[in-house]
């Protein structure tokens, strides 16, 4: 464990990290502190998830799309879950098409999105950017991996137990989830998903308090708060998200693990099931409601201001351009991180929640709109008279940056409490948050995949099917969801195992259809990437140190930056990131570590200035060796 | 279907081994000259201008499938609305819809036709610009501007639908349960609901909306467990309830949507102002009716909690109403759940027949007061 920060530095510690030895295969490769194999760990972790969800996805999109298919191929790895009609159609279970659905939001929104996306480029990029030599616990790290893990574990353990896994979707709102005769997936696979969730919390808690903790201490000679790449900005933001909301989440957990085991009635009241009255009286199921969202809406952050993070500085980058509106673009991060704490309930307009909280939060929810839409902007401003390299990653950037503006926008009618009377619970609202956290979400982290992995893996991916990946990707997810909106408008209530049922549903089959061929085309698309992933770990073509030309501190790293990143002394930093194509410099780009001193041709006035401070900065003594 | 997924499969494996051949004939190509420390591999490759165009072509194209399935699909978009504040959610519904869609199409444009515009190009000299603090004022405030306008008419709007109900408001009490709606009325004779109490619940003794027989209100109290009647015009007050897990009643044509919660009951009120005849005229279709559905996923059937809704003209309603067996006359059994010194009252109700109902009292009461009296020692 490291004690932080500006010690005095002792004439051996420089290097002390070179006097380590080999370690093991164990060490180096599994219960590694070493922040860079950890971020691998997370990555191959999130990808293995996002394939079992997509895959979930399929199945229920089958089902309602086609749902007169006879699904009896399916019994070799569904068994029972498939039962065979009269007639020998195979058909799904509508308890398991809701389990489906429950899982596929879960393991997107917490295992891809939270611990693949932010476990991945946080631990990589916050001390690889800030110029550290490792996070500031590497135990901790190593611990909320591996805590991590076993949550996995017990969450996909739950997918093969006899009832099923949690079927009550990712929201688990009681009474549904706390009673056991009100559905086979509120019993053991529900306590596997409470085992599980409570588990992840715990290991996104170690995980936020170690990325708040280095960004705050172990910043290298020079690295002001003002100098930090987006990125760091946007982990930092994300990780303080989630230290405050996320225990609030085990708060809600544990009261409802009581309720489900203990007998008491923390969310349940006036119940009747199977015949008889159950005795618990004076809960509120509006209170687990309230405690849900308090995570549940600044989860929805947690999950898009990482990818928000990577892709200002893919932006940049590619477009050779300074990102625009720097600190605005800060300014627009912490906004969106205050507000979201306080905009939770217009996830409940129509529980029968006083309508006057309903206004206040209609108001601030629309509030929050604000500070996105900057972002929106400066971004498109940033490709203004730039000169853009499509790269897969820059593809992907901006595609996130359509997503986000387009699903974003309608959030603007679903923030209004009058119109989302009519579409709570539709659709409109399933449309709306796959384009806007989803998709989005798996664009920056895709983009994230692509413009690091020279410096994860030493390689290159392949750039040809890069671009095959992001335009069936792309195309697809606008031709799964765009249409959804519809569906939406229409009415369509969600977690509805089929709509034929009703005659105000029985519209719009062929666009169902539509959108299930699209979607699995989009997801079988996903097989260029992977292959292309796996191909390139091994065979790709050797990276160079900074393949992109980029300014910030990970490309001052060797090819494959060993332990402690920087084989000497650690770069000071002098200027901001993105000093791209700076009038006057010889080069497009000018890393941070680049004083002002020698590049008096390309230096504003008011930098000039600073050349004087320049000796101050090299005169700071860091103690930045490796403890352990 | 089977064999659409096995197409699609071997076309993507057909795909996939293309492109790995084609890649290992460029790395066999590339690796011969050993990659330098410095070498710019990020460098814009041929396929940049075509990504870059192909960004915008893919919007152009967008725009016309836009276009096109908007006007295709327009016509199942928000079925008819059928009540008053149905209409004014619809009319905001659609100025936020233009607005957005404003939104849509300007903010795209931009990012799509700068991809297509600065597509690098060696020649191009890139303008340095960090900031601008009057454009961020400007596209911070014109944001706000336009979400303080759409606060304001949703404010206004959500505050005239969850007012307090009018006085003289159709009370109707629905209860969510799995997987089923039951709505109970107030009856002719009192118009007042009887009480309720969970614990009365029992579905095997015919009481599975816990109406509490001790209340004598509850006597002329009718439920129903297919369909919902309400008059056309006049404020229809929903009191919604759940016996066991979550429910959420959505009237589509309505507009109306509001969790049912156990132990916490909820409310929404309405004015209906197309009949189910109306409305059949106007669609052209006679088989038309209107549907509750439940929003709030609840287990196994929940795609299947269907009630239908009837909006009669208000004479035919009152004419429904009067129609409607009392529950204790559908189930005469529920007698005995009412106290001794209101058997007399609750008496009217358990037979149809006026003749016999003045005949069986004594024998009734008796004997249950037989019983009781035997418990009672």
């Amino acid at each position: 464990m490291s004690t932080v920060s500006q010690v005095e530095v002792h004439e051996h510690s420089e290097h002390a990290h070179e006097e380590h030895h080999e370690l093991g295969f164990i060490r180096k490769y599994i219960f590694s502190e070493d922040h860079k194999v950890i971020a691998k760990q997370y990555l191959i972790s999130g990808i293995v998830w996002a394939v079992l969800g997509a895959l979930m996805s399929v199945v229920f999109r089958l089902q309602l799309g086609f749902p007169e298919m006879d699904m009896a191929w399916m019994k070799p790895f569904l068994g029972d879950w498939i039962s065979l009609d009269n007639k020998g159609l195979g058909k799904l279970d509508p308890n398991f098409y809701l389990a489906l659905v429950t899982m596929h939001g879960t393991i997107m929104v917490f295992f891809v999105l939270t611990a693949g996306l932010s476990g991945t480029f946080s631990n990589f990029l916050i001390p690889l950017q800030i110029g550290a030599r490792d996070m500031a616990s590497g135990f901790m790290n190593m611990l909320s991996y591996w805590i991590f893990f076993i949550s996995s574990v017990v969450m996909f353990v739950s997918l093969f137990i006899k009832t099923g896994p949690a079927g009550g979707s990712w929201v688990i709102y009681p009474p549904l989830s706390a009673l056991k005769e009100a559905n086979p997936g509120s019993g053991d696979g529900m306590t596997l998903w409470l085992v599980s969730m409570a588990l992840f919390i715990v290991s996104s808690l170690l995980g936020g308090i170690n990325y708040v903790t280095t960004v705050i201490n172990l910043r290298t000679k020079g690295m002001s708060m003002d100098k930090l790449p987006l990125t760091i900005w946007a982990f930092t933001f994300t990780a303080i998200l989630g230290i405050l909301s996320f225990p609030v989440l085990l708060s809600a957990a544990l009261l409802l693990i009581f309720d489900r085991s203990f007998g008491t009635s923390f969310y349940l009241s006036d119940i009747y099931i199977n015949g008889q009255a159950l005795p618990n009286q004076g809960g509120s199921p509006i209170l687990f409601q309230h405690l849900f969202w308090f995570l549940g809406h600044p989860e929805v952050y947690i999950v898009i201001l990482p990818a928000l993070g990577l892709t200002s500085e893919v932006i940049a980058t590619n477009s050779r351009k300074p990102i625009f509106g720097y600190k605005a673009m800060i300014f627009s991060m912490a906004g969106i991180m205050f507000l979201a704490f306080i905009v939770w309930a217009h996830h409940m307009f129509v529980t029968g929640m006083n309508p006057f909280l309903g206004s206040v939060f209609m108001l601030l929810t629309l509030i929050i709109a604000v500070p996105s839409a900057v972002k929106g902007f400066n971004y498109i401003t940033t490709l203004w008279k730039g000169n853009i390299i499509f790269t897969p990653a820059m593809l992907f950037a901006i595609g996130l940056v359509s997503f986000f503006i387009s699903g974003g926008l309608t959030g603007i009618i679903l923030g209004n409490s009058a119109l989302d009377i009519q579409l709570h619970d539709t659709y409109f609202v399933v449309a709306h948050f796959h384009l806007v956290m989803g998709s989005a979400a798996i664009f920056g982290m895709l983009a994230g995949v692509y413009h690091w992995f020279p410096k994860m893996f030493g390689r290159m991916m392949n750039n040809a099917m890069g671009y095959i990946h992001f335009w069936i990707t792309f195309i697809g997810v606008y031709l799964v969801f765009f249409p959804m909106h519809y569906i939406g408008i229409a009415g369509f209530p969600r977690r509805y195992y089929q709509w034929s049922g009703f005659e105000t549903f029985n519209t719009y089959m062929d666009l169902n259809a539509f959108i299930t061929i699209a979607a699995i085309i989009t997801v079988f698309a996903q097989a260029v990437f992977i292959f292309n992933f796996v191909y390139s770990i091994f065979w790709g073509k050797k990276a160079s140190a900074n393949p992109w030309k980029s300014n910030t501190l990970e490309w001052t790293t060797p090819i494959n930056p060993g332990h402690g990143n920087w084989p000497g002394e650690i770069p000071t930093v002098y200027r901001w990131p993105y000093d791209y194509s700076k009038p006057g410099a010889p080069d497009d780009f000018i890393p941070q570590n680049v004083p002002y001193s020698a590049t008096p041709e390309s230096n504003l006035p008011e930098e000039n200035e600073l050349i004087a401070a320049e000796k101050e900065i090299n005169s700071i003594k860091y103690d930045t060796s490796l403890h352990d | 279907m089977t064999i659409l997924i096995a197409i699609l499969a071997i076309v993507f494996i057909v795909l996939t081994f293309m492109v790995v051949s084609k890649t290992q004939s460029i790395l066999k190509g590339l690796s011969k000259s050993e990659v330098e420390e410095s070498e710019y591999l990020g460098a814009p490759d041929r396929y940049n201008s075509a990504n870059g165009v192909g960004l915008f072509v893919f919007w152009l194209i967008s725009i016309v499938g836009i276009v096109w399935s908007f006007i295709v699909y327009k016509k199942d978009f928000l079925p008819e609305a059928s009540s008053i504040h149905g209409k004014e959610t619809d009319y905001w519904f659609w100025v936020s819809m233009i607005v957005i869609m404003i939104g849509f199409f300007i903010v795209n444009t931009f990012l799509f036709l700068f991809s297509y515009l600065y597509r690098h190009n060696k020649n191009r000299k890139v303008t340095f610009y960090t900031h601008n603090n009057n454009l961020e004022i400007i596209w911070t405030t014109v944001p706000a501007i336009v979400m303080a306008g759409l606060v304001f008419s949703g404010l206004r709007v959500w505050t005239k639908i969850t007012s307090e109900a009018p006085a003289n408001a159709e009370q109707i009490d629905i209860m969510g349960k799995q997987f089923g709606w039951t709505v109970r009325y107030a009856g002719v004779d009192d118009n007042q609901f009887g009480k309720y109490n969970y614990k009365l619940m029992d579905d095997a003794g015919g009481n599975p909306m816990g109406v509490d027989f001790s209340d004598p209100n509850s006597f002329d109290d009718f439920a129903n467990a297919s369909e919902m009647h309400i008059p056309k015009g006049k404020p229809v007050l929903l009191k919604i309830r759940a016996r066991d897990v979550l429910h959420s009643v959505f009237i589509p044509h309505m507009r109306v949507k509001m969790d049912a919660v156990p132990g916490m009951p909820t409310k929404f009120w309405f004015v209906a102002d197309k009949s189910t005849a109306d409305m059949r005229a106007e669609l052209g279709k006679p088989e038309f009716n209107y549907e509750i559905a439940c929003t709030e996923i609840c287990g196994r059937s929940h795609f299947g909690m269907k009630l239908l809704l009837v909006v009669d003209e208000p004479a035919d309603y009152e004419k429904w109403k009067k129609s409607q067996k009392p529950l204790l006359t559908e189930n005469p059994d529920l007698l005995n759940k009412v106290p001794d010194n209101l058997k007399a009252k609750a008496q009217k109700y358990t037979s149809t027949e006026p003749v016999a109902a003045e005949a069986t009292p004594e024998v009734v009461a008796s004997s249950v007061l037989g019983n009781s009296s035997k418990v009672l020692k």
